[in-house]
């Protein structure tokens, strides 16, 4: 059975009011336990209303969204929904509520009532997972983006969450901080099975998942493996996304003649037929010269 | 007529245990009708030499002089005055510039830079309809509108042409397209260009998109722990690989691809900027293998 | 300019100060307290001040802190000393026009004065050596059993506690908004009272907004991490007393009994 589980849900802010607006119209996606799936979307089109769904920090206006078997509408489940279900936020500063590093992370598992000695444990394991072990007792505003985004993970491996929501985590940060969270959350979901659902508008960021769920004015309009979805310039450029550089120079090449197989998007992959022709060719020429 | 860095030096909390020095001896010479790129990552000292640029910090040593007018000019109240009117030659957007807007409609916002000025009511219409067409936001339809009911690409847009409304010489960009997604990116990217070729503006941007950089400028600054490494075309720049690395900066996606064809062994000329030009490059090898 | 401002006065350090328990220090400062009041000899004041300075000494606090701490206070001090000095009635010793100075004037005066500085010193010692989280922590504790009358012990203890987190984040972002604002020709040092009233508005609005978003968005992640009051939470830090404190408390009382000793068998 699938981990999350999202049955044609809708949902619209200010219901019945004149700005009445639907953020997200029939959506309909399961997620697998251990899966790494990505959802890429232009801003606007409902994919952090989305992750909010999942662990019922909003609820399906319609439809009906499922966590673990769980319904995220029973008031007694979101409890157990959000202590398996964790989530980063986009903005760094706005979601660490203790004034020092440790005791930030502490904030979930006492929330959840674990002993004393239980929750200094999982903090002192959280921390290391994250790398963050030095800074235990800093002050949160003398770190950087990435590494108040890697405390904001480790608040959620303190609950001892089996699942991670992260809505746009990398948005505010700059190259370095982007590249230290994403590759945490490559390694907790290699090392520890953990199932991400990482929401950006970075292409080269989804590029890491399993599976990319596209997302437009609300709706899903694409979903696949990376290479289904970034093989297709022409496509990416609709939904107001980048595409991956390899992806739109095999798009341009293959308008100017050139045989490059379908599929491309790895830098390396395109080399690799470059290459292949490149020799080919060389081949041909030498052939023509010794007749 | 530029703006030019004397021996710059700026240390935070001096004679504290907090000091800290974020620029040492910079000296720069920003040319009039240039389109400058600065990058750096965090901590570099980019910030700080951005608001020395038009008088927010006051260097702890050397002079900013702004064509050629000290910014920090002091003594008589002439000197004072040029400083002042000099300052304000320099337009300056921060990153994230919505943060700044505060009035009731997009109309009373823009005008605060040049009411601020002293300017009469119908000069500062102008302006205001002026600088909202520079940014493509329609005048009549957004005039009355709250700044805080539009989109983020439309708040960041309103907050540019409050800056423009005070018509600088100088435009300062802090990374002017952070946080809006491809299709707001390029429409800012393009207007930003626009009001370079057509209004003659220089540029000077912060970005840590090498590729926007290597499209956009024509000269690139790298700088790292307060100091300038290089400044100079981005053709030579790109090229200037110990210096990237020292920096802690990497090459436009283009180059990199096109190095490593390389070294599968097609012969590829890896100077190239833009996509189109790494076509081009690859077409010619191509032909030529 | 904003960035030099320190919130609370905590000093870090390692001595016996430091090492009580914050609750424990909070009862003992409102028992000097009180005895500040209750023993009024010229000899109690000596021991008080003997014991302040001996715990400024001991705890590693620079001594010009102390003198810092008093300072704000220095005209109410003043201001006391010289009221009373003027308004005691007794044996004269000079007159200015219509104002009397008298000997029991003067030592009024002195004695109220000491004991301003003293209740001033004795509480900037509890702030110097507890860091404000603590100092938290152990107003929530104390304040717990009035939760049966109605008072919110956990609320204002998490209010403090977020307090304390976002106060550099807001002062750095003041700094930015008033950068911001500066670079479109606002001007917040010069012009009268009103029109530097008007120069405000362009900070706070943008900061007000900024941080009823802030307050959103944090709400929002602590629901996500299953905040839901103070019923039922645990705490990774508890607060014990060890045998420092029992040690101090012993000091104390046997301080306060030479204290009565002397005030009431001359």
């Amino acid at each position: 059975m699938s981990f999350i589980e999202l049955e044609n849900v809708s949902h619209s802010y200010h219901r019945g009011q004149e700005h009445e607006f639907s953020a997200l119209r029939g959506v309909s996606l399961s997620i697998s336990q251990g899966e790494f799936v990505a959802v890429l979307g232009a801003n606007g089109s409902g994919k952090s209303t989305l992750a909010k769904h999942l662990n019922a920090l909003l609820l399906p206006t319609e439809g009906r969204c499922l966590v673990a078997g769980m319904d995220t509408a029973d008031m007694e489940a979101a409890w157990k929904i959000r202590q398996q279900v964790g989530m980063v936020f986009q903005n760094p500063d706005n979601q660490i509520i203790a004034a020092v590093v440790e005791d930030d992370i502490a904030f979930g598992p006492e929330n959840l009532g674990i002993p004393p000695e239980e929750i200094r444990h999982r903090v002192d394991e959280a921390l290391e997972t994250v790398h963050m072990e030095k800074y235990r007792t800093f002050a949160p505003h003398l770190l950087s983006g990435g590494q108040k985004q890697r405390i904001a993970i480790a608040g959620a491996l303190a609950m001892e969450t089996n699942c991670l929501v992260l809505d746009e985590p990398t948005a505010m940060l700059d190259p370095q901080g982007r590249a230290e969270v994403l590759s945490t959350v490559e390694r907790l979901h290699r090392e520890k099975g953990i199932t991400v659902v990482y929401i950006t508008h970075f292409m080269e960021e989804a590029a890491a998942a399993d599976r990319i769920v596209v997302m437009e004015k609300g709706r899903i309009v694409g979903e696949g493996t990376p290479r289904e979805i970034f093989a297709r310039p022409d496509r990416l450029r609709k939904w107001n996304l980048d595409a991956p550089l390899a992806a739109e120079l095999a798009a341009k090449l293959r308008e100017r003649g050139f045989r490059l197989p379908e599929g491309i998007y790895e830098n390396k992959e395109l080399v690799g037929a470059l290459a292949h022709l490149a020799s080919g060719r060389k081949a041909m020429a030498g052939e023509q010269r010794c007749p | 007529m530029s703006i030019e860095f004397k021996n710059i030096t700026y240390t935070y909390m001096p004679g504290t245990p907090f000091e800290r020095t974020a620029l040492r001896d910079v000296n720069l010479v920003i040319r009039e009708g240039s389109f400058t790129a600065i990058a750096g990552h965090t901590g570099s000292g980019k910030s700080t030499l951005l608001q020395h640029l038009n008088g927010l910090m006051s260097p702890s040593a050397g002079q900013v002089l702004v064509d050629g007018v000290d910014l920090n000019g002091r003594g008589s109240r002439e000197a004072k005055r040029a400083a002042m009117e000099a300052r304000h030659k320099v337009g300056m957007v921060f990153q994230y510039a919505e943060h700044q807007l505060f009035e009731e409609t997009v109309f009373a916002d823009i005008a605060f830079g040049p009411r601020n000025l002293g300017l009469g009511e119908e000069e500062i219409a102008g302006r205001v309809q002026e600088a909202m067409g520079w940014v493509g936001l329609d005048y009549e339809k957004f005039k009355d509108a709250s700044p805080f009911q539009l989109s983020g690409g439309q708040m960041r847009r309103v907050a540019i042409a409050g800056i423009l409304a005070l018509h600088p010489k100088y435009l300062v960009l802090d990374e002017p397209t952070a946080g809006l997604d491809a299709a707001g990116k390029e429409k800012l990217i393009k207007e930003i260009v626009q009001l370079h070729r057509k209004k003659k503006m220089t540029m000077i941007f912060v970005s840590h998109n090498m590729d926007d950089i290597a499209c956009l400028a024509d000269k690139v600054i790298f700088m790292e722990q307060g100091r300038v490494l290089l400044h100079d075309t981005p053709e030579k720049a790109f090229r200037a690989k110990e210096i990237l690395r020292e920096a802690g900066l990497c090459p436009p996606q283009i180059c990199s691809f096109l190095e490593e064809l390389k070294a599968a062994g097609v012969p590829v000329d890896t100077n190239a900027l833009t996509v189109e030009q790494g076509i081009e490059n690859i077409m010619e090898a191509m032909g030529r293998a | 300019m904003l960035s030099d401002i320190t919130i609370g006065q905590y000093f870090p350090g390692n001595s016996l100060l430091h090492r009580m328990d914050p609750r424990v220090k909070i009862l003992l400062l409102l028992f000097f307290i009180i005895g500040v009041f209750v023993f009024d000899t010229a000899s109690s004041y000596l021991l008080f001040s003997a014991l302040t300075v001996a715990c400024f000494i001991f705890s590693r606090i620079p001594v010009r802190m102390m003198l810092k701490s008093v300072r704000p206070l220095l005209w109410i001090i003043l201001f006391t000393f010289f009221i009373h000095l003027f308004s005691t009635p007794g044996e004269e010793i000079a007159r200015i026009w219509i104002f009397g100075m008298t000997w029991e004037g003067l030592r009024q005066g002195c004695f109220i004065s000491l004991r301003l500085v003293l209740l001033i010193l004795l509480s900037s010692l509890l702030t110097f050596t507890t860091s404000p989280l603590k100092l938290t922590d152990a107003m929530e504790y104390l304040l717990s059993p009035l939760k049966k009358l109605g008072v919110p012990a956990h609320e204002l203890a998490m209010m403090m506690t977020i307090a304390l987190r976002f106060i550099p984040t807001l002062v750095e972002e003041t700094d930015k908004i008033m950068k911001a604002q500066q670079s479109r020709g606002s001007d917040f040092t010069t012009g009268n009272i009103l029109q530097k009233a008007r120069h405000i508005v362009p900070i706070l609005v943008p900061l007000f907004i900024s941080s009823f978003r802030r307050a959103d968005d944090l709400a929002m992640a602590m629901e996500a991490r299953c905040y839901h009051g103070g019923e039922g939470r645990t705490q990774m830090k508890m607060l014990k007393v060890t045998s420092v404190d029992y040690l101090a408390c012993g000091g104390s009382i046997l301080f306060g009994g030479l204290l009565a000793f002397l005030q009431w068998n001359p």
